[in-house]
């Protein structure tokens, strides 16, 4: 590869940066990054329109298939990893992720017992009457 | 006396070492164990921070993107009596549409690749690829948003719609300025070449590119898939 000397850090990575020693390295990166998403993406697609998994189970898995995913695009894709070099990276991503935990299941759960607890809108209907 | 020595003596020595190697295991990255931040290296290069800047906000992005998805998760079964994700998408197109994004994704990346080895061409075609898969998501979105509006399934037409239309277009909003951000890289590259300033703006342009389709990951398991099955 030719100077890189503008990308390079002693101590931090940008994210998004493949420091690769070579070209044959970075783009096998991303051909690797790519191969496994696809077969996470068409495993998705599977796990809905096939018999292979029991179904009540099915949000669950496809659930887990697409972190999954998350994972492979943030690692292949992004280049994040745990070096080091990586560590504010690493630090600002899981604040993300812990603020999106929170919102998420905090709404979910919130308005889950919300709904447990009022009146069905047919009963307050007849109560108006 | 070497200079960790002197470091030492100042004490300005990390105890912790935090995001440092420790000297007792080698082999990942420099093992200086000083702490940065009093003047000894100076601050990290432009490109690494102008990287982390943009990849706070890219976080940022992501967290209004909860919001959506919270919304879509709490209304999606709040029909109003209309029709539910099962009645109204078109499995095959959900799949082409993921396809793209996923396939535009790896030549993004591949275009960094080209970038590394600073090839003109091999950057230029690779965004151009990437460019043509994001138009094609966005034209087969557009017509899975038509064909919704015509049969009467538009977003005010339940909760559950709306919060549709909100998540998937504001996703869809995202891929149109990237599109725009992916044409206007391509010219810069043409006319200014690899300079220093370009390569710090295709860095954060790689870095949209992905989270898009992290994002999309998200948007076709929760929205489509999930709402398939439901």
């Amino acid at each position: 590869m030719s100077d890189r000397s503008v990308e390079r850090n002693e101590d931090d990575i940008a994210p998004g940066f493949l420091d690769a020693p070579d070209l044959r390295e970075a783009a096998l990166s991303y051909v690797i990054g790519f191969v496994l998403a696809a077969l996470l993406t068409v495993a998705s697609f599977a796990v809905l329109y096939t018999q292979l998994i029991w179904g009540p189970a099915i949000p669950m898995a496809l659930a887990v298939l697409a972190v999954a995913q998350m994972g492979v695009h943030l690692v292949f894709f992004m280049h994040i990893t745990t070096a080091p070099d990586n560590t504010n990276n690493i630090l600002a991503l899981a604040f993300g992720v812990l603020i999106v935990v929170l919102i998420i299941g905090g709404s979910l759960w919130i308005m889950g017992h919300l709904n447990d607890r009022l009146m069905p809108v047919q009963e307050i209907m007849q109560m108006q009457r | 006396m070497s200079t960790s020595e002197a470091l030492h003596e100042r004490q300005i020595v990390d105890p912790y070492r935090l995001g440092r190697a420790h000297a007792l295991a080698p082999g990942h990255g420099g093992g200086r164990d000083y702490a940065t931040g009093h003047g000894e290296g100076g601050p990290a290069s432009k490109y690494v921070i102008v990287g982390y800047g943009f990849w706070i906000f890219l976080l940022s992005d992501i967290v209004m993107f909860s919001a959506f998805f919270a919304a879509h998760a709490v209304l999606a079964t709040a029909t109003a009596g209309g029709p539910s994700g099962r009645d109204l998408f078109d499995p095959r197109s959900i799949a082409l549409e993921t396809a793209c994004l996923l396939v535009s994704s790896f030549t993004c990346g591949l275009s960094a690749v080209a970038t590394g080895a600073r090839s003109q061409l091999w950057t230029q075609t690779f965004l151009a690829i990437t460019g043509a898969l994001g138009l094609a998501f966005l034209v087969l979105e557009a017509r899975d948003f038509a064909t919704l509006v015509l049969q009467g399934a538009g977003p005010d037409r339940s909760a559950f719609l709306s919060s549709l239309f909100a998540v998937v277009g504001c996703h869809g909003l995202h891929v149109s300025a990237g599109l725009l951000w992916l044409g206007t890289m391509m010219a810069q590259i043409f006319v200014k070449g690899f300079r220093p300033n370009i390569l710090r703006r295709m860095l954060c342009f790689n870095l949209f590119w992905h989270v898009l389709d992290v994002i999309w990951v998200a948007l076709f398991t929760i929205v489509y898939l999930i709402g398939e099955g439901r």
